[in-house]
Parts: C-alpha cells; sequence; structure tokens
C-alpha cells in the first residue's frame, strides 16, 4: 500500500555515472604509479563519494490522488465484505448474573448457597447454522493484571514434579496451602471458572440432551506442548499428585476434573487450558463448548431450548458480570462490527481526501518551473 | 574518540620537534618540549622559532635577523630584527655564549604581539630591550644562516599561545536541544508514571479491594503502596521515552558522515595532495546552520601570489587574448602562453598570454623598453644568483617581486645592485646604472622614485606609483596618453586587478646636480628631516612623462569569487578579518566581490577616539535606517530576557563596512560592541582588518553571545587559531606552510572553495540527516511507549507490558535500529550538483527549521495519534471476537503480537514516507529488518524454544495462532493506512499550498528527470569600476634605506666586471648570494619539504584530551 505513494516512475539509476566511477579507479591506480603524489586522494567508489544509485520517490499529484482512490475502494471492498461477513453470524447472549430478581439466576447469586442450579430458557425461530459455539463472558474480570498474569509456574504445568514439590515464587499467595504445595500453583490456576452449562431442546415437552462437545476447544500449541501432565505413578494420574493441595477455590483437585473422561484431567483438562490462556481485556469471552454431533452438527435447528447452569463461579463480590453466548463463525472469526465499519469510514474518508486533494491541486497548484 | 587521538598524534609531533639547545657549553639536540625558559638556543634557516626569544646574535651583519610572520599576523613581507651590540657581538661562539650571564627582567607575559618592553642587565650594565630584539614563536626564520636567542616565554606563556584563546569543548545546537528534550522527556515521563500511579490509586481502591477473592494483594500492601509501587514500575517501562540509544546512535551517524566528508575527492586537492578531513566527529549537522563566516584573508582567500597580468603601454592595452573577432577570450589552462626562449634568464614559471607584448619587445619599441626599463630599475628588490642564470628575488612585497620579473621574462633582467648601482642586462646586453637617489615609499607619498645615470650618461628619474599621485604629476603634454591610460585603468580595476602607474623625467645634469646638494643637506639636518626631504621629492617629482600602466593580480585561490557568491545566496554572512593592512583588505574585498562598486555605500571607520569610533558607527547606522531604535532601548529590552539576542535588523540596499584594529578595540569595549554588532550586521559585507589574533576571536565571541546564529571561522595561520577555537566550527587550510590552524580546527581542507562543499552538501546533508533522524526516532519510540499507557487503562494500571518482553528488548536494537541508520547515512533530498544549483536549499538549516521544540511536539502529537490508532484498532478488532474455528484469539499474547506487528509496520512506513533515497542499502534494512522481526517472532514462538527455555518463551504458538487469522492482517492493513494517512495528506496539501524551496526543486529535478544540472557556469565577472588601488599599499616603508646602506650586502664577492666600478664602499655588490631569498617568484623553499606542524601544540598535551 505505501509503495502506491511513489511515482510510478521514479527509478532513477545513476548507471552511467557509475560506470566511469570503475574506470575512473582504475585510472587513480594508473596515476599513482606515475606521479607517486596522490597517495592521500579518497577513493572513487559510488559509496564513498554518496552516489549509490537510489530510488527517490516523491509526494506527486499523479500517485497521491489516484493512490488515495485506489485504497478508498479498495477499503470500501474489504469494509463490505467484512460487514455483510459479520452480519451473517447469529450471536444469541444472555447475562445470567442473577443481579435482577426477576432474573432465572437470581436466587443463585447469592453467594452463600452451594451446589445451586438455574436454568434459563430460550427459543430460535430461525436455524442457528453449525458449527455453533457455546461461550461463557466474563465481565471486569482483570486476568490481564500484570500480577494476575505472572501468577503461574510454567515448570509446573508442563508437568515437572520438581515443581509441584517447589512451586515458583511467581504463584505468590497461592503456592502453599498449610504448608502443603498448592498444584496448579498461582492465582491464574485458583480462580479457574467453574460453572458449568447444559443444553437442552425441549421437544414435546421432554428435554432432549444437546451433545456438548469439550474436546478440541484449546489451541492445539497449548494442549499438545505446554501443558503435560506429571508422568503417571502406579498408573494413576492422582498418584501422580500425592503430596500436593489442590487449590484452594477448587472444589476437586486438578485430577478429578472431569468425571465423565479420564483423560481430560490434570493438566490435560481442556476447560483449564481455556482459562490459563489469560484475556487481553477485562472483558472477555471464553470457548466453553462446540456443538458439532449428532442431531445438532448442521447447527441447532429451530425449537424452544433450555440451557441449565450449575451456578458457581462468584462475581458480584468484584462487580462482574457472567454471560453465555451461543455463537456460530465466519472466515473472518468471531461477529465483530468494528473491523467492517472501520474500513468503511476510512474507506470513505479516503476518497474524500482524494477529492479534496484533487481540487486542492487543481487550484492552487504551485507554479512549475520558478523557483 | 578519532579526532582525540588524531590530535595527540600531531601534539607529539610538534613537541618531539627537535631544536638545539646550548647546554654546558655544547649544542645540543633537545625536544621542543623540553625547552624552558634561560636556555640558550640556535636557530637555523628557515626553521620556527621555538619560542619567544631575545635574540642574541646573528649570522648576518649588524646582527640582524629576517623573519616572516605570516603565521601571526598574516603580513608576508619579511621583517627584520636586530639584537643588540653587546650580544651581537658574541657571534657564534659557543664558550662566548656559553659563559653570557645576563639577567633579563621583561613584562609578564601578555597577548601584545607588537610591543615588548624589559631590560638585560649585563655586565653591570644595563640595555632597554623592546619588540625589535624579540623573536616570537610562531616567526619564521628567513635569509639567516643561524642566530641564537635567549629563550623569555616558552609554552603557554609565548604570545602566540596568549592570543590562542581557550580550548572549549564544542557541542552542536542540537546537543543543546537534545539535552533540554531529553529533560523534558524526563518531565514527561514523571508526569505520565505520577497519572498512572493515581489511576492505579483509584483502581485498587475501586476494583481491586473486590477483586481481592482471585488477586489477592501482598501481606502489607494497601492501595497507596500499590499505587507508589506502580509508579516506580511504570518508570521502568515507559522509560522507552528517553533512549539511551538515541546519543548512541547519534554518534554513529555523526561519524559515519565525518567519513564522507574526509573520503570526498571534491575535496581532494591533487596539487598538495591534501583531502579534507573532519578531524571532530561532532559537530557535522551544525554544518549546516551556519550564518556567520569568518574568514582570514591572506592564504585563506589569497594565494598570496601576485601575478603580473596586464599592461598599458602607451595607450596600449597588453594581457588580454583576442580571438579573430576581436572577443576576450577566457585565460584557462588550455591557453598557449608566451615563449620566453628568447631569454636565457626568464623566469619558467612566469606566464603571460598575450603574444603582442613579446612582439613589441622584440621590434623594440621605444616605449616599451623604456616601460621595462623603469620596471627592472625602480624597486628594492634584491637579486640573488646562485648559479649563473638561476636568479632569486627578495621582494619586500610580493607585488614588487611580480614586477620585476615581469621585466625579466620580458627581456629586461634585473640582476644584481649595489648601493649605488644597479646592474641589468637589457635585451641580452649587460648594462648598469649607476644609482643617484631613491625617494622612497611611504603611505602619504604613495609612489617611489629612483634617479639613474644610465652607462651613456643620462640622468634619469623613474617613478612608480598610485595613479592618481602620478597623474597629479604629470607634464601637459601627456594629457592625451592619460586619457587612454585612464580608460585601461578602470578596466584593469573592474578586473580587481591592483594597478600602479609608471613615469620618467629625464634630468639636467645641472639641476640634479643642485639638488643633490640640498637633498644631502636636507638628509643629514637634525630638524624637520623628514619634511624637508619631502619637499624635496616633490619638486623633482613634477613634470613626469607617463609611460604606462601596469596591473597586478593579487591571485585569489581558487573559485573564491564564487564560492562567496554561493555562501552569499545561501544567506551566510561573511566577514573577513585580517591583519593586513586596510588597503589591501579593501582590495580584496573587491575582488572576491564582496565589495561592489553598485553597493549603496562603503563606511569606513578607522578613528582614533572611542567617541570617533562610535560617531561613525552611529552614522553609518543611521545612514542604513534612520528609525533604528537607539541603543539604550535596545539594551533595556535584552536586560529583561535571559538569552540575549540580538534581532536582524533589515535594511534596504547594500552596504559595506571596513573597520581597522584600532577602531575595533574601542567598538569591541562592552559599551560599544552592540552598537558595533548592529551596524555591521546590517551590512553585506563586513571587513576588519590590522586586527590581532585575540581580537578576531573577539569578534566572533560577539556575534556568538548576541546573535543567535551559528558561526564559523576559517584560516590557515597561527593568527587564525584563537577565532578557530572562538567559532561553533573552526575550518583550516591545510596543505600550506605550519599547521597551527589545521591542528586547533575541527575540519581542514586545501583550498577555501571546498568550503561551499562542506557547507552546501556535506553541512546541509548531514543536518538534513540528523533532523530526520532524530524526528523518526523520537516518534518511534513515543509512538511505541504511549501504547503502554493507554493499555495501562485496561489492565487496572498494573504495569502490564503490552508487549512480550522480546519485543521490548529487540526493538530498539533490533528492528528500527538499521532502517533509521540507513536513512541517516544515506538520504539526500537532491543531489549535490542541485545543492550548488540552488544554494537557497541551505537556508532552512539556518533557522532550524527541521528541527526544532516545535517540530519536536509535532513528533510527539504525531506520536500519540498513532498510537492511539495503533491501540483502539487492534483493541476494537479483537474486542469479543474469536478466530475462525471458534477458538481464542482475544488473549493477551495475540492480543500483544497484533499490536506490536501493527506498530512495526507502521513505524517502518513511516520511515519509507521519510526517505527519500532509496539506496540498495536501504531496501535491504527496511524488508530485511521487517523479515527480520516476522522470522525472529516465530522463532521465539516456536515449540522447540518454549521446550528448551520454558519459561523465556512462554508465547508459543501465538504466532501461528493468530497470523494465520484474515482479520488479523486486515487490522495490520487498516492501521497502517490509518497511521499514514493523515501524513500524506498534510504533506501533500503542504507542497501544493506552501511549497518549500525544497519541494520546488525537487519538483523541478523530477522535471528534468536528470540528476545533474547544467555543469556550473564560470561567469567571467567583469565589473565596471572606477576604484581602483595600487600595489604600493602593500608596500611598507623604509626598504629604501636598507637598500642604500648596504646591509643586505654582506658577502664578500670578487667584483664582477660590470663596467661599473663602486667606489667609497668595502661591501661590493655580490649576486652570488644565498639561495634562500624569500620571494614570491620563488616559492621553492616552500616547498613540501618543509612541510611540518608548527609551534603551537607543545603545549596541546597538557590540555585534557577528552
Amino acid at each position: 500500500m505505501a509503495a502506491s505513494c511513489w511515482p510510478a516512475s521514479g527509478f532513477y539509476r545513476e548507471k552511467k555515472r557509475n560506470c566511469s566511477a570503475r574506470t575512473a579507479i582504475f585510472d587513480g591506480g594508473m596515476m599513482k604509479n606515475k606521479e607517486g603524489e596522490v597517495a592521500n586522494r579518497p577513493d572513487n567508489t559510488a559509496f564513498t563519494q554518496q552516489r549509490l544509485p537510489a530510488w527517490q520517490p516523491m509526494l506527486s499529484a499523479g500517485i497521491v490522488i489516484p493512490g488515495f482512490l485506489v485504497i478508498g475502494l479498495v477499503f470500501i471492498g474489504i469494509g463490505v465484505a467484512l460487514f455483510l461477513g459479520s452480519q451473517s453470524i447469529q450471536v444469541l447472549e444472555s447475562d445470567y448474573t442473577g443481579l435482577n430478581s426477576n432474573t432465572p439466576c437470581y436466587e443463585c447469586s447469592d453467594a452463600s448457597k452451594k451446589n445451586c442450579t438455574c436454568s434459563i430458557e430460550f427459543t430460535l425461530t430461525k436455524q442457528f447454522d453449525g458449527p455453533v459455539f457455546l461461550y461463557y463472558g466474563l465481565s471486569n474480570f482483570f486476568q490481564n493484571h500484570r500480577k494476575y498474569g505472572v501468577s503461574r509456574d510454567y515448570y509446573q504445568l508442563s508437568g515437572d514434579t520438581a515443581y509441584f514439590k517447589n512451586p515458583s515464587d511467581s504463584c505468590s499467595p497461592y503456592i502453599y496451602d498449610s504448608g502443603v504445595p498448592i498444584v496448579p500453583c498461582g492465582a491464574a490456576a485458583n480462580s479457574m471458572f467453574n460453572d458449568s452449562f447444559r443444553l437442552y431442546q425441549l421437544v414435546g415437552g421432554t428435554k432432549k440432551p444437546v451433545p456438548l462437545d469439550g474436546k478440541g476447544i484449546s489451541w492445539w500449541t497449548d494442549y499438545n506442548i505446554v501443558f503435560r501432565n506429571p508422568p503417571l505413578v502406579n498408573g494413576s494420574l492422582a498418584a501422580a499428585f500425592n503430596g500436593t493441595a489442590k487449590p484452594v477455590n477448587w472444589a476437586k483437585p486438578a485430577y478429578e476434573l472431569d468425571t465423565s473422561d479420564p483423560s481430560n484431567n490434570g493438566f490435560m483438562n481442556e476447560d483449564f487450558l481455556v482459562w490459563m490462556r489469560r484475556a487481553a481485556l477485562p472483558d472477555f469471552r471464553k470457548l466453553y463448548r462446540r456443538i458439532t454431533q449428532g442431531d445438532y452438527a448442521a447447527g441447532l435447528p429451530v425449537g424452544n431450548y433450555s440451557l441449565e447452569i450449575s451456578y458457581n463461579y462468584p462475581v458480584i463480590g468484584f462487580g462482574g458480570r457472567k454471560k453465555i453466548v451461543l455463537s456460530n463463525v465466519s472466515w473472518m472469526g468471531g461477529k465483530n462490527m468494528f473491523l467492517g465499519v472501520a474500513y468503511l469510514v476510512i474507506g470513505s474518508l479516503c476518497i474524500v481526501m482524494s477529492l479534496v486533494m484533487l481540487i486542492v491541486y487543481a487550484k492552487y497548484k504551485f507554479p512549475e518551473g520558478d523557483s | 574518540m578519532f579526532p582525540a587521538t588524531n590530535r595527540h598524534k600531531s601534539d607529539k609531533k610538534v613537541n618531539n620537534r627537535k631544536v638545539k639547545v646550548l647546554i654546558n657549553g655544547e649544542l645540543r639536540s633537545e625536544k621542543w618540549m623540553d625547552v624552558q625558559v634561560g636556555d640558550i638556543i640556535k636557530l637555523e634557516n628557515n626553521q620556527f622559532v621555538t619560542a619567544d626569544l631575545l635574540l642574541l646574535s646573528s649570522s648576518e651583519p649588524l646582527n640582524l635577523v629576517y623573519i616572516e610572520t605570516a603565521e601571526l599576523d598574516g603580513e608576508t613581507n619579511l621583517k627584520v630584527k636586530q639584537a643588540l651590540t653587546v650580544t651581537g657581538d658574541m657571534g657564534d661562539s659557543i664558550k662566548d655564549l656559553a659563559a653570557f650571564n645576563g639577567e633579563v627582567c621583561c613584562e609578564p607575559p601578555n597577548n601584545r604581539l607588537d610591543r615588548f618592553t624589559g631590560t638585560l642587565t649585563f655586565t653591570g650594565q644595563k640595555y632597554a630591550l623592546d619588540n625589535e630584539r624579540i623573536l616570537l614563536r610562531g616567526c619564521t626564520i628567513r635569509n639567516t644562516d643561524w642566530c641564537f636567542g635567549l629563550v623569555i616565554f616558552g609554552g603557554q606563556e609565548t604570545k602566540l599561545m596568549q592570543n590562542c584563546g581557550k580550548t572549549i569543548f564544542k557541542r552542536t545546537s542540537i546537543d543543546h536541544l537534545m539535552n533540554v528534550l531529553v529533560l523534558c522527556i524526563f518531565g514527561f515521563l514523571a508526569i505520565s508514571c505520577s497519572i498512572l500511579a493515581i489511576g492505579n490509586r483509584i483502581w485498587e481502591q475501586q476494583e481491586g479491594s473486590t477483586f481481592t477473592a482471585f488477586l489477592p494483594r501482598q501481606d502489607g500492601v494497601n492501595a497507596p503502596f500499590s499505587a507508589f509501587l506502580t509508579f516506580w514500575s511504570y518508570v521502568i517501562i515507559l522509560n522507552t521515552v528517553v533512549p539511551i540509544s538515541l546519543y548512541v546512535s547519534v554518534e554513529i551517524i555523526r561519524l559515519g558522515n565525518s567519513y564522507y566528508i574526509d573520503w570526498d575527492r571534491k575535496m581532494y586537492h591533487a596539487r598538495s595532495d591534501t583531502p579534507a578531513e573532519a578531524r571532530t566527529t561532532t559537530l557535522n549537522e551544525e554544518l549546516g546552520q551556519i550564518k556567520y563566516i569568518f574568514s582570514d584573508k591572506t592564504g585563506t582567500l589569497t594565494q598570496n601570489i601576485m601575478v603580473f597580468n596586464k599592461c598599458s603601454i602607451n595607450g596600449k592595452c597588453y594581457g588580454d587574448v583576442l580571438d579573430y573577432t576581436g572577443q576576450r577570450l577566457e585565460i584557462t589552462e588550455q591557453t598557449d602562453s608566451v615563449d620566453f626562449s628568447f631569454n636565457q634568464l626568464a623566469d619558467p614559471k612566469f606566464m603571460f598570454y598575450d603574444q603582442s607584448l613579446v612582439e613589441a619587445v622584440k621590434l623594440e619599441n621605444t616605449e616599451v623598453h623604456a616601460f621595462f626599463r623603469l620596471l627592472a630599475l625602480c624597486h628594492t628588490v634584491m637579486a640573488e644568483e646562485k648559479n649563473e642564470g638561476d636568479l632569486l628575488y627578495q621582494a619586500q612585497s610580493p607585488d614588487e617581486g611580480a614586477l620585476v620579473t615581469a621585466a625579466r621574462n620580458f627581456g629586461f633582467v634585473f640582476r644584481s645592485r649595489t648601493p649605488e648601482s644597479v646592474s641589468i642586462v637589457e635585451m641580452g646586453v649587460q648594462r648598469c646604472y649607476q644609482l643617484l637617489a631613491i625617494l622612497d615609499f611611504n603611505n602619504v607619498r604613495k609612489r617611489m622614485s629612483v634617479i639613474v645615470r644610465s652607462p651613456d650618461g643620462k640622468l634619469t628619474l623613474y617613478c612608480k606609483g598610485a595613479d592618481t599621485i602620478i597623474y597629479e604629476r604629470l607634464h601637459l603634454s601627456c594629457s592625451k596618453l592619460m586619457e587612454v591610460t585612464t580608460e585601461h585603468l578602470n578596466e584593469f580595476a573592474g578586473d580587481g586587478l591592483r594597478t600602479l602607474a609608471l613615469a620618467y623625467k629625464n634630468l639636467d645634469e645641472e639641476y640634479f646636480r643642485e639638488w643633490k646638494e640640498r637633498h644631502h643637506e636636507a638628509s643629514t639636518s637634525l630638524e624637520d628631516r623628514e619634511e624637508k626631504l619631502d619637499l624635496l621629492y616633490e619638486e623633482i617629482e613634477k613634470d613626469l612623462m607617463l609611460l604606462g600602466a601596469t596591473a597586478i593580480e593579487d591571485k585569489l585561490q581558487d573559485g573564491v569569487a564564487h564560492t562567496i557568491e554561493q555562501l552569499a545566496k545561501a544567506d551566510i554572512k561573511i566577514w573577513v578579518l585580517t591583519g593586513d593592512k586596510q588597503e589591501t583588505a579593501e582590495n580584496i574585498g573587491y575582488s572576491c566581490n564582496m565589495l561592489r562598486e553598485e553597493m549603496n555605500d562603503i563606511f569606513i571607520v578607522a578613528a582614533n577616539t572611542p567617541e570617533g569610533v562610535r560617531e561613525k558607527l552611529r552614522h553609518a547606522r543611521s545612514t542604513m535606517k534612520p528609525d533604528s531604535a537607539e541603543d539604550e532601548l535596545l539594551c533595556k529590552m535584552l536586560q529583561g530576557d535571559s538569552p540575549k539576542v540580538v534581532p536582524d535588523e533589515s535594511v534596504t540596499g547594500e552596504y559595506g563596512f571596513v573597520i581597522n584594529g584600532q577602531s575595533l578595540a574601542y567598538a569591541l569595549e562592552p559599551t560599544m560592541e552592540l552598537e558595533f554588532l548592529r551596524t555591521a550586521c546590517m551590512c553585506k559585507t563586513v571587513i576588519c582588518c590590522r586586527v590581532t589574533p585575540l581580537q578576531k576571536a573577539q569578534v566572533v565571541e560577539l556575534v556568538k553571545k548576541y546573535k543567535k546564529a551559528v558561526t564559523l571561522a576559517i584560516g590557515d595561520g597561527a593568527n587564525d587559531v584563537s577565532m578557530i577555537k572562538a567559532a561553533h566550527i573552526g575550518v583550516g587550510i591545510s596543505g600550506q606552510e605550519g599547521m597551527q590552524a589545521v591542528l586547533s580546527s575541527d575540519y581542514s581542507f586545501a583550498q577555501f572553495r571546498f568550503l561551499q562543499r562542506l557547507l552546501l552538501v556535506h553541512g546541509r546533508w548531514s543536518y538534513l540527516r540528523m533532523c530526520n533522524f532524530l524526528r523518526y526516532f523520537f516518534y518511534k519510540n513515543f509512538t511505541f511507549t504511549f501504547m503502554h499507557f493507554w493499555y495501562a487503562f485496561f489492565c487496572g494500571f498494573s504495569a502490564q507490558t503490552v508487549y512480550d518482553e522480546w519485543f521490548i528488548t529487540l526493538y530498539n536494537l533490533v528492528y528500527t535500529a538499521l532502517p533509521v541508520l540507513g536513512m541517516s547515512l544515506f538520504d539526500q533530498d537532491v543531489s549535490d550538483s542541485w545543492s550548488f544549483e540552488y544554494p537557497q536549499l541551505y537556508v532552512p538549516g539556518q533557522l532550524n527549521l527541521y528541527f526544532s521544540k516545535t517540530a519536536f511536539m509535532k513528533c510527539a502529537l504525531h506520536s500519540c495519534y498513532s498510537s492511539l490508532v495503533l491501540f483502539f484498532i487492534p483493541y476494537g478488532a479483537i474486542y469479543d471476537t474469536v478466530k475462525n474455528d471458534g477458538k481464542d484469539i482475544a488473549d493477551y499474547q495475540s492480543f500483544a503480537l497484533l499490536v506490536q506487528t501493527c506498530l512495526l509496520v507502521a513505524v517502518c512506513i513511516q520511515l519509507g514516507l521519510d526517505m527519500s533515497y532509496w539506496t540498495a542499502v536501504n531496501h535491504v534494512f527496511v524488508w530485511g529488518s521487517l523479515a527480520m522481526y516476522f522470522i525472529v517472532t516465530f522463532t521465539m514462538h516456536s515449540n522447540g524454544m518454549y521446550l528448551t527455555f520454558t519459561s523465556s518463551f512462554p508465547h508459543i504458538g501465538t504466532a501461528r495462532n493468530s497470523l494465520s487469522q484474515p482479520n488479523v492482517w486486515l487490522t495490520i492493513l487498516l492501521t497502517s493506512i490509518l497511521c499514514v494517512l493523515p501524513v500524506l495528506t498534510h504533506r501533500f496539501l503542504l507542497i501544493q499550498l506552501q511549497p518549500t524551496v525544497n519541494d520546488k526543486v525537487r519538483l523541478k529535478v523530477r522535471q528534468m528527470k536528470a540528476a545533474p544540472p547544467p555543469p556550473p557556469r564560470r561567469i567571467r565577472m567583469r565589473r565596471t569600476s572606477s576604484r581602483r588601488s595600487a600595489y604600493a599599499f602593500s608596500h611598507a616603508q623604509g626598504y629604501g634605506d636598507l637598500v642604500t646602506s648596504g646591509r643586505f650586502l654582506h658577502r664578500q664577492v670578487k667584483p664582477r666586471s660590470t663596467g661599473f666600478t663602486p667606489t667609497g664602499r668595502t661591501l661590493n655588490f655580490s649576486p652570488a648570494g644565498r639561495s634562500a631569498g624569500y620571494s614570491p617568484t620563488a616559492q621553492n623553499q616552500n616547498s613540501k619539504g618543509d612541510l611540518e606542524p608548527t609551534a603551537l601544540q607543545m603545549y596541546r598535551t597538557k590540555q585534557p584530551s577528552y
């Protein structure tokens, strides 16, 4: 893009001079032999004489005005594509913090209640195209706080048992729980999101469970490289965690995170992995499940649905919010109108600018030839 | 570093120079630095004087010593010093000298070159000592085999060193500005950090205290303490606004640009094999900001060579080469010079181009013969003939030498003289003229005459002098010839030549005898001798017959006039500061085209009282600008503000200003300096003559003090050292005798004309590059840093960096270092030949347009805008969004990668916009750095790096995961375009609406589609001028006495058969003198072999070498 600002014909090369420079070097050598007086004469090279061939671009009207126009048009094109792409994405989101008494999860928002469940019911009047992703969203949650970010032990998370006994100091203050080392240590792991969701389609009064796929929701690199379980002891993961304490906020130790799937435990638990990839901004959403199986592989058909929430995670205390999001994606990712609109605005701006420049150029262009 | 070692070397060279010192009754060769006060040292011909000496004895009769003081005061004629008889009698007897037991009492060390008072107590007698007995350091012994001297002042105490001024550590104005800016930046840093700390305090209060469930505070850390810690954390994070690498890069750029000066072939002088040299590598960009140039005259503007150029004989003008249509041709190196082979005694170095004059000589034209006979007879030159036919002339002024040499080549060879005769070879025939009287030159008479009797007995008075003086004394019958000759004189003057009218008169034997008696009477009278003699001279020098006129060129260095014209076009003011006489200086002013006939007025300030000087200055100023503010008013105005700056006052019309040393001394008094400065600055040309070295420095200091301008001093001799040191930039002319000026200079080269290349090309480019560099460097670092600031508002002011640590480390060091260095080493807005074509391109530098506080502020605002774009566009783009496989992309690591990639691309594009000269190196640097970024990023985010250094590279996989996303690339594209869009628009509109000279020239270059403009036309400067000056002005009085007294003629040689036997004298004239004479036409003794750095540097080693 930047190159379009330069004049097309701006490539000027000093070929002739360069050649003469070379012959002159030769001459210099000759003279030295003859007279012996030019010992101090500097070398005649394009570099030392500052005559390196160069491209000398200039902001000329012939380049800038059409350049702006072209950029503008291209941007509008991209903008339209992005906008349409984003428009086509279906998003269904619902705040289930339960602040208001008329919301389904109001009862559960009381921190003293344990094992509270609530459910949100919704109706799809339009087919929700698959693959559909289920996200949970948190707001006002500072995963990007510096101290929060550093509060983890990479070695421990890569399954190095040496760090099971002596977790890194960076995990402070979640290193030891009454003298027993915490695994996984640190504030990041400790604050893991622990609400769980079940989705049902209401078909004629019965709840038909929508299968939620928890596999492959984390980054490939996280799952395969970064996080490793400790080597099993006697074939048992629990034994490998022997002599360690669970994070204080956790209800269950790491090796019991997913009771339904033994391979989804410990540091290989994908929910854990998703959580540990800390968000850049205080409002974020994280992938919870994918709906890719069974009758729902092509998406959620029209109908009534019920989302059952096991409400555990306290957010009201720090002014946070929780939400659940159903969304599909397009070629450019999740729904985000910003980029498309920005492209449209800036594209139009370029075109306006090129017009302004054209007018200025036609009217005021400085008289050429005199200086 | 480099200049320091260079200096050290040359200092050492001077310090280790050998001189013979009398120790314990024998002469020993000692190093200069070991010479002490009280030592007796022996100096030989052509040696530099080691220290200030009391002259004890010399090889010459009457204990005379001839010295050349060009290094000290710029005057080139030989001067004579004489030892006391009582010490002179010791001769070269080592025994006597070793036993010499005198006591010298003298004044304390001071800087007055022309005065010395002291006494010598020797064998109980007291002898007064004055300047006549003192040899000053910096002089050169000439025409003297040996002499002995007693060291009175050594080292720092010598008058030369006292005149040198202090060595100050020079820094450029950009340096000063940079220091101020860095301080401002520190202030800004403190403010930003405070803001963020306050933010943190509020956040901790409102959010942090409730967020403790997930992120507990450390023990003992409450909100205020956390804010305090945050402050320091942000100091660490944001310190990239005060880049340490800035200073390093600036020095590298300066060094590189200094090397370009060393390497420049167009500043290499082949004849002396001297390349230009940047002796200081820290001042380059200031070369692009020079407003005032202070130039020495002798050896800098002029070559100090006089050339007999033209003449008018009996109404016919000789000297021009005409083509067949009668047009005057320009004389170049290709022009055939006249063949003087008919004359065995001709000086082969003499060049003349007009064949007709030789033909006239050969045709035995009476007037032409008389003309050259006069030139051969009427002078005070001494001839030496080492071998038969190998003549060397020692002239008191180079002009005389040139005239006698001209006569020599045209067949009237002055061969030898005795006090009473002059022997010349006239067209191959030896003739001896009896020298009856020399009517010597002085400043009032402005003429000299000789009265001679030719071998055939005719009595003739030959006279040469300033034309106005001669014209008054001409016979009426010459009126016709006068008219024609006047025309020629005007023409000569128009070419900037020094003219001289020649006349003769045949004397009546009877009358002369009677006159001679009266002359004898007058010259022996005790009262009013001068007046009486003047009257007598006046009486006999009348009714003269005009012969013609000569025109002598005080040869300027090559290209001086053109250079001065170019520099004037670049709005640089040139002041000439010279130790030479007013008339000579003025004349050079005219021939360099600095003073012009068409100037409205030329003020000459030469008064003997402070009141007189003030009066003249006032008068000059009120003539130029009647309504200009009074001094007192201005003073009041200045008192308020601490940086006193006298504003430039514009005047209509062009004025010249000439002031002499004595007046300058008054004008530089604190009470008058403002008056002087204001007046001088209104004038187009300022010439200060007869100034001492220290005054030169004072003038420079004055301008430095009251004008916010960059000054440059250029000179070649020891007398220029002080001003070279005082000015912002000192330039020494190298490749000639003596090196004092070069040794204390910042830049040196062989020819004055290289100055225009140094300033208009190297200086301008350096300035441009430095400013481009600074603006870009601040831009890129500010942009980089501001992003952290914006991110603070979203991460709880927790000092979380927005980039990954490796990017922070490598950004300045690897990713952006080379492209900007490439720009600052290779950038050119227009090529050098265009820079010469349009010297106006230099003006922005003088006005500090490219980098100033305003430019810096603009730069900061620009960065602010860019950082907002670069932060918030990615923010918006990833907010609540996911990858196209539904996975996370709004995570911190991806965001960091996105933001830093946007930043890097944007600053690269900005660099591309700033760079106007893309060489292959620049391409490699820019594209290479971008490629390097991606390579390094992918490497650091690779599995291998994580597995090897787990905690150092936690960003594993980020590059793969996010750079595969189309919306990431679209974000990068959007931010880049949005960053450059306003810049492009602004620049384009500015070019269209308010084009600078620069823009116009660049457009023109594009239109021409070819870099080299037509080669600079060397226009022969022809001026119509009625102003004339005579050579005699450069002459000093009293040489006639020396000639007739025979002091010069000290060698006993067997008399030649000259046809004239001198009587009444014991000393015979000898043409076979030593070869060591100094004459402008025989500069061979000044050849390269003798070139050595002189005095001065010996004491440098005592000064700190930084």
